[in-house]
């Protein structure tokens, strides 16, 4: 996104604001225990963890903050918190 | 057309002459003849503006953000504590690249409480984004004022910018000002054309939020229209030379300066005193010049290291103080001079409307000559 002069914007939603860059540690859904409980779904604060058309969960990390408690959450242990480089 | 004026009346007549369409101001001594003339001029009908009496001095430069965003020209003027109380709405003034036109009456800031002269006020919102012209006469003031807004609102530059000048020195002294026509002004400074607007059609809001990744960018940017603002100020101030005849096209002025041996460095009123007694110490043998600084944001740094590189001492004058370091101008100077080898020596001077005069001069030109410096000059050594 381009810089405008005097920091100005027109009108818009949070959603155009990517907030994903605040996050420190990155989410990773490893798909390999996920049982497809959808407790990431339900947990995330963030409502950025959607199902997939295979019934599978991910995360939008344009919007994920990195805050861990789907990794914390998860049932079959199959979210891991790694460090982002940026 | 010549005619005897008090400073603070020569300011109003000029900013009248420039067609501001909102004034939102609040008095504070010593800059009130300036809002009290303004305020005049709107209830009288002589003026076509909307003069907007607010509660504080923050609620004073809001209105002039709300409005210059809004597409008007906007003016205020206030001084030393007024302006301690715009120190938030300053920054986001510039951020937001709003080319509103403050006056500060320079005033010192409390504690102690004084309603004197110093230039403590100005010299601390240094890092807000303004530029900021000094005066040394009344006519220097009304002039600068249509060359402020012409800079200002330079679509390279679009900074707002703060005309400084003496408390009481110059607010409420009377000189000779050849203050030009309507026509004359209105040539020379045509409406007010804005970058960007608040309109409800297109609708933005302005001096939104940046997350780290666009911050840094954002300050970038400012400081680059400040760079700008170098050219700007040259164009606009030769334009006005063409036009009126008085050349302000330096960002510093040189006096006596090309063959001095001892080179003071001042800004304001305080440069008349420095010439009348570079007068009377070059009539005694003296090689003494002065370098007068005009712009002290942009500050002239390249300006300042070509004037002075003939001197063998620079003594710098210095209405306030960085407290724990030194006076702000000396700093400035000291860095635009570094590697030069050139000793720059600093005197804190005139704090709280303390008199300067011709001979404290000659004396500090005596200390710098003997290496003595970096010091409150005139201290009352009795009452400490």
């Amino acid at each position: 996104m381009a810089l405008r002069v005097g920091c100005a914007a027109a009108p818009g939603r949070a959603r155009d604001n990517k907030t994903g860059s605040w996050r420190v540690f990155k989410p990773i859904f490893k798909h390999e225990t996920c049982t497809k409980c959808g407790l990431c779904e339900t947990i995330c604060p963030e409502g950025c963890v959607k199902e997939d058309k295979d019934g599978f969960f991910t995360p939008d990390l344009d919007y994920c903050k990195g805050c861990g408690l789907c990794a914390k959450e998860c049932p079959a242990d199959d979210i891991e918190m790694v460090q982002e480089e940026k | 057309m010549m005619k005897i004026v008090e400073g603070s009346h020569a300011v109003a007549e000029a900013v009248k002459l420039c067609r501001p369409q909102v004034i939102s101001a609040y008095p504070i001594t010593p800059q009130t003849h300036i809002v009290e003339a303004l305020a005049s001029m709107v209830a009288d009908c002589e003026l076509d503006a909307e003069y907007i009496c607010v509660e504080s001095e923050f609620s004073a430069l809001s209105g002039c953000i709300g409005a210059s965003a809004a597409g008007s020209r906007t003016y205020s003027a206030t001084t030393s504590q007024g302006l301690a109380l715009m120190f938030e709405v300053c920054f986001n003034a510039a951020g937001m690249r709003l080319p509103i036109v403050m006056t500060i009456a320079n005033r010192a800031m409390g504690a102690p409480l004084s309603i004197w002269n110093d230039q403590q006020d100005s010299i601390s919102l240094r890092d807000a984004g303004w530029l900021q012209y000094y005066a040394e006469d009344i006519q220097e003031v009304s002039d600068l004022h249509f060359i402020a807004y012409r800079v200002a609102e330079d679509h390279r530059v679009l900074l707002p910018a703060f005309v400084c000048f003496d408390g009481f020195i110059l607010t409420h002294t009377y000189e000779p000002v050849d203050m030009p026509t309507q026509q004359e002004v209105d040539a020379y400074l045509p409406a007010f054309k804005p970058y960007q607007r608040l309109d409800a059609k297109e609708p933005i809001s302005m001096g939104m939020y940046a997350t780290p990744d666009y911050y840094m960018e954002f300050r970038y940017e400012v400081d680059r229209a400040m760079q700008r603002a170098r050219d700007a100020y040259v164009d606009a101030a030769r334009a006005f030379a063409d036009q009126f005849g008085r050349d302000y096209t330096g960002a510093v002025e040189g006096y006596r300066l090309e063959d001095a041996d001892t080179a003071l460095v001042a800004m304001g009123s305080i440069c008349g005193t420095v010439k009348d007694a570079i007068d009377e110490m070059r009539a005694d043998g003296k090689r003494v010049g002065l370098l007068k600084i005009r712009s002290f944001r942009p500050f002239p740094s390249e300006e300042v290291a070509a004037a002075l590189k003939g001197a063998s001492t620079v003594a710098v004058l210095d209405k306030n103080i960085s407290l724990g370091q030194k006076g702000a101008v000396a700093l400035e100077v000291k860095d635009a001079l570094y590697g030069s080898g050139i000793p720059v020596l600093d005197y804190i001077v005139a704090l709280g409307g303390r008199d300067i005069r011709k001979r404290d001069i000659a004396k500090i030109v005596d200390l710098a000559e003997k290496g003595t410096g970096d010091m409150f000059y005139g201290l009352r050594t009795e009452v400490l």
